[in-house]
């Protein structure tokens, strides 16, 4: 008797497609799934799919994110909104260079250095800056000084937990914040529309206010580095560019430290630049912000809406001269 | 001049705002549409006007007279693409809000300048037609619609006072400025010169 034994390589007869049949069948397929999908999906035939993006490798899930206090109600800007129109001028003076440009920015290894009055300065890896916290969502309203505005997910640590483990001393004040400068990675930098390195500061007790956070991600995803990879800091009831980006230098002193822009324009940037509806800009109205994906404008509220828990900062300072 | 030249001219100088359409259906304009549309149609604006600017310079060096059956059209289109900018600011950016529009030209010196420029133009584009040069005659005419040069010079101090940082832009637009108007200085002192030793 023959007995045929079957070898895993061999075709069994009810595999064999003709090469005909699986042609129609693959066409049928496909016609299926782009009718399928533009029924669920109405405007999806619209010109932008075409050349619609693939998912982008880079977008990594940050573990352990907490939900953390302060943050509004306000719906979020959409990921591509906040991705993709960026004040970051190191890498372009266009909205859109950041994205484009900042592609291949390299924020690993990442080593921030604290310095001045502390009692335990020295420089630190991205990795173990981070590591003792717990990472916090937090979503803010961003106000930046060209009178638009977004509602942005952070994900972040307070600033005041870091700060204490270097244990600042008597002496500090002022909390001075140094943007990494290099031209060969920062297109940017290479022309001198700014004063490179950008610096930015802020007063000891700002710094400390449980507001103000040392960012690391949004939407529960790594930073994307046209936003300030891999660490930047947010300071949600002062204009935007105070929330300076990819940092590596944080050095406490005593004395009140430059910022980029107040070098640039002294007349139009000041120390504070807290968002202040009654402070006229000579460029941009400040009374009124364009939320991004709105059509009209909408008042804009003392201290970005923050008043409550920042305006004691103030008491007894006057704002419009200290703007 | 053949026949199809005028309305190909015609149909280019409209490409600009055919591309701003796509741009709006394609989703082209980013996150914030309104400010990027306005930034298109200020700088077509300012683009125009160089353009109508260099039709005289261009035909007196390539000896084409002709040109000049292009110097209205394209003068026009310049106040076309200045209105849009315009209208797009009160409309899209402002919102009627006047007393906010107000506020912007008395107190912010770049749209001051702007609407200064948007202004003078207004006079221009209303006696462009051949029953108005008539009616003023050549010599008046020609005397108003020098004006088209205070426009141009306004419209580049407006692009350069709002950018922030890095004003490559803006000193491209000037240098241009500064040659077609040099042209025209340098043109009007020769001649000067050359009818004071006639005399």
């Amino acid at each position: 008797m023959l007995i045929k034994t079957r070898k895993s390589s061999d075709v069994q007869s009810s595999e064999i497609t003709l090469k005909s049949v699986f042609l129609e069948r693959r066409k049928f397929m496909k016609t299926a799934a782009v009718a399928g999908a533009s029924i669920a999906v109405p405007g999806l035939l619209t010109p932008q799919s075409v050349f619609a993006a693939k998912p982008d490798p880079k977008r990594v899930k940050l573990p352990g994110v907490i939900k953390g206090p302060f943050s509004t109600k306000e719906a979020p800007n959409s990921y591509d909104d906040i991705t993709s129109y960026n004040n970051f001028y190191e890498f372009g003076t266009g909205k859109r260079d950041p994205k484009r440009r900042a592609k291949k920015f390299k924020t690993q290894p990442w080593t921030v250095k604290i310095e001045g009055d502390v009692g335990k300065p020295g420089a630190i890896g991205f990795e173990d800056l981070i590591k003792p916290h717990k990472l916090e969502e937090r979503v803010y309203r961003f106000r930046c000084v060209e009178a638009w505005s977004m509602v942005v997910p952070w994900v972040g640590i307070p600033l005041a937990d870091v700060l204490k483990r270097f244990e600042p001393t008597g002496n500090a004040k002022f909390v001075a914040f140094e943007t990494l400068h290099d031209p060969k990675q920062m297109p940017g930098q290479k022309r001198n529309s700014l004063d490179w390195p950008y610096v930015e500061g802020l007063r000891m007790d700002e710094a400390m206010h449980p507001l103000t956070l040392l960012a690391v991600g949004l939407y529960g995803e790594v930073m994307p580095n046209q936003n300030g990879a891999p660490i930047r800091l947010i300071v949600p009831w002062k204009y935007g560019f105070k929330s300076i980006k990819s940092i590596v230098k944080i050095k406490l002193q005593e004395k009140m430290p430059p910022t980029s822009w107040n070098q640039q324009a002294p007349r139009e940037y000041g120390f504070y630049s807290n968002v202040n509806p009654e402070v006229n800009h000579p460029r941009w109205s400040q009374s009124k912000e364009r939320r991004l994906g709105k059509f009209l404008k909408q008042k804009t509220p003392m201290l970005n809406g923050y008043a409550d828990e920042v305006a004691s900062l103030y008491a007894g300072m006057d704002m419009k001269k200290n703007f | 001049m053949r026949w199809y030249i005028k309305p190909l001219v015609f149909t280019l100088c409209l490409v600009p705002l055919a591309w701003l359409g796509w741009l709006w259906w394609d989703g082209g304009l980013g996150a914030n549409p309104i400010e990027a549309n306005n930034r298109y149609l200020g700088g077509w604006s300012l683009r125009f006007l160089l353009f109508a600017l260099a039709v005289t310079p261009l035909r007196e060096l390539l000896g084409q007279p002709a040109l000049v059956k292009f110097r209205r059209m394209i003068g026009l289109f310049a106040f076309f693409y200045i209105t849009l900018h315009w209208t797009s600011y009160i409309v899209f950016d402002q919102f009627f809000d006047w007393i906010e529009i107000w506020k912007d030209i008395t107190k912010r010196w770049y749209i001051t300048v702007g609407m200064f420029a948007f202004l003078i133009l207004i006079p221009l584009a209303a006696t462009s037609t051949k029953g108005m040069i008539k009616r003023l005659g050549s010599a008046r005419w020609n005397k108003l619609h020098r004006l088209v040069y205070l426009a141009g010079i306004a419209g580049v101090f407006h692009f350069y006072m709002i950018i922030k940082a890095d004003f490559r832009e803006p000193i491209v637009y000037g240098t241009i400025l500064a040659v077609l108007l040099g042209y025209r200085v340098v043109l009007t002192v020769k001649r000067k010169r050359q009818r004071g030793q006639r005399a």
